[in-house]
């Protein structure tokens, strides 16, 4: 969320519109969900509701604590454990659709952190006993999981530089749904 | 340190044209360290390996080799390092075909000036070390891939060699074959105290080692595992 407000205020709906455009609608968030994450997010001083237009529905916008929030999260690569979905191709996604973050320093950051997760595994499999067969079988798992996802990162990174230099596509506006003007 | 290689630059060529395959690169192993290389191709991983080998000349920077530094030592004490000191691995072997095993991994001593029986002997011993002393007499075209493999190791570790460089060891093995290529160096580094220096594109191999760099552009821009020298850096800081 932080991430699509960085460069202007937004309402819920085109939050929720453009996550779905920028992660290819994998994830399909409700609009519920978006207004949890929000209130949340103001809880948590990172962002704060701005002018509505007098019809009862609220713009947020990002605060400076929001901001400081938002850029560490860009340069802290996602731990292999405890990844709720799938979030370092969120963050992937969105750092590619959001101006002014250093896609390639995000996929070198984390490529090593991997790399790191990769080498621990490998540690693991060697100090294993010969018959701890089925504890081996799990490492195994833990390290192909790794391997793809390094090879995934090295194809983003080909992509990346494939696409550097064209154009980005214009900005998508969204209208608003008729279901929403219905309700303010 | 085995190795340490400092503000190595190589550049192909000059003007318009020139190739900067390596551009200020730093990297030191320590005895017992495996350290990996990795990068897309074209990044300078093999420029960088051939220089630490004494194979070819850096543009500028240094090159110490067991506290010898290549690039101001003369053409023939290179020759007599790399044949004492250094063992190289190549992704295709380069075994010579008309030689047994035995034969192969002696013969950088025997160039040197080690008598054949002595060599023989300490190729024999090489051998065993990577498990495959019944082969000695054997010709490479009558051997596997990996076991072909284990000869060139063999032939990088005979006598008393300190570092230990392979370009794309496993880059013509099955990945289980590869993996106990791997296997093979790491115990070689933890037990003979060598300094290895390994590039390979493959992440589960490089994954065998110490500290992994990842170079691009011939720039080092990414090291992952424990930072180089930690206990060293602890105890300069007291
Ligand atoms: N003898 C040479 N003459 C000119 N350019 C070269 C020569 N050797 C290597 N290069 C260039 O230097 C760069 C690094 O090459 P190399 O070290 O082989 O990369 P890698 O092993 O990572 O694939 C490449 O751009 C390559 O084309
Ligand atoms: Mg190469």
């Amino acid at each position: 969320m932080l991430a699509l407000l960085q460069d202007e205020p937004k309402y819920g709906y085109q939050l929720r519109g453009e996550f779905e455009a920028a992660t290819g609608a994998t994830w399909p968030l409700n609009i519920g969900q978006v207004y949890t994450t929000l209130t949340r997010l103001e809880r948590d001083g990172l962002v704060r509701a701005a002018s509505s237009e007098g019809d009862g529905r609220s713009m947020y916008e990002i605060t400076d604590a929001g901001r400081t929030e938002l850029a560490n999260w860009f340069q802290t690569p996602v731990a292999r454990e405890s990844r709720p979905r799938d979030e370092l191709a969120i963050k992937l996604a969105l750092a590619l659709a959001v101006p002014g973050v250093d896609v390639s320093a995000v996929v070198q950051r984390q490529r090593m952190s991997t790399m790191q997760s990769l080498q621990e595994l490998t540690r693991q499999k060697r100090n294993s006993a010969e018959g701890e067969i089925s504890w081996q079988l799990v490492i195994e798992s833990m390290i192909f999981g790794a391997e793809a996802e390094i090879r995934w990162l090295d194809h983003c990174e080909a992509m990346l530089l494939r696409h550097r230099g064209k154009p980005r596509p214009a900005p998508q506006t969204y209208d608003v749904p008729a279901d929403q003007e219905a309700r303010s | 340190m085995i190795l340490d290689i400092r503000k190595l630059t190589r550049t192909h060529g000059q003007g318009e044209q020139a190739v900067h395959a390596l551009r200020g690169v730093d990297l030191a192993v320590a005895p017992g360290e495996l350290v990996a290389v990795m990068g897309p191709s074209g990044s300078g991983k093999s420029t960088l390996l051939t220089c630490a080998g004494g194979l070819d000349q850096p543009t500028a920077g240094e090159v110490l080799v067991d506290g010898n530094d290549l690039t101001t030592l003369g053409r023939n004490a290179v020759a007599a390092l790399r044949r004492r000191r250094i063992g190289y691995v190549f992704q295709d072997f380069n075994l010579i075909p008309a030689l047994t095993a035995a034969e192969n991994v002696a013969l950088p001593l025997e160039l040197d000036g080690t008598r054949s029986r002595a060599a023989y002997k300490h190729a024999v011993t090489a051998l065993q070390e990577v498990g495959i002393e019944e082969l000695a007499d054997r010709f490479p075209d009558d051997m596997s891939g990996g076991q072909r493999q284990r000869v060139a190791i063999a032939r990088a570790i005979v006598g008393e060699r300190r570092l230990l460089l392979a370009d794309e060891p496993t880059g013509a093995l099955d990945s289980d074959t590869g993996e106990a290529v791997l296997r093979l160096l790491r115990d070689r580094c933890d037990q003979h105290g060598i300094g290895g220096v390994l590039v390979t594109h493959d992440a589960r191999h490089a994954a065998w080692a110490d500290r992994v760099v990842y170079l691009r552009d011939g720039v080092l821009v990414g090291q992952a595992g424990p930072l180089p020298d930690a206990d060293a850096l602890l105890q300069e800081s007291r």
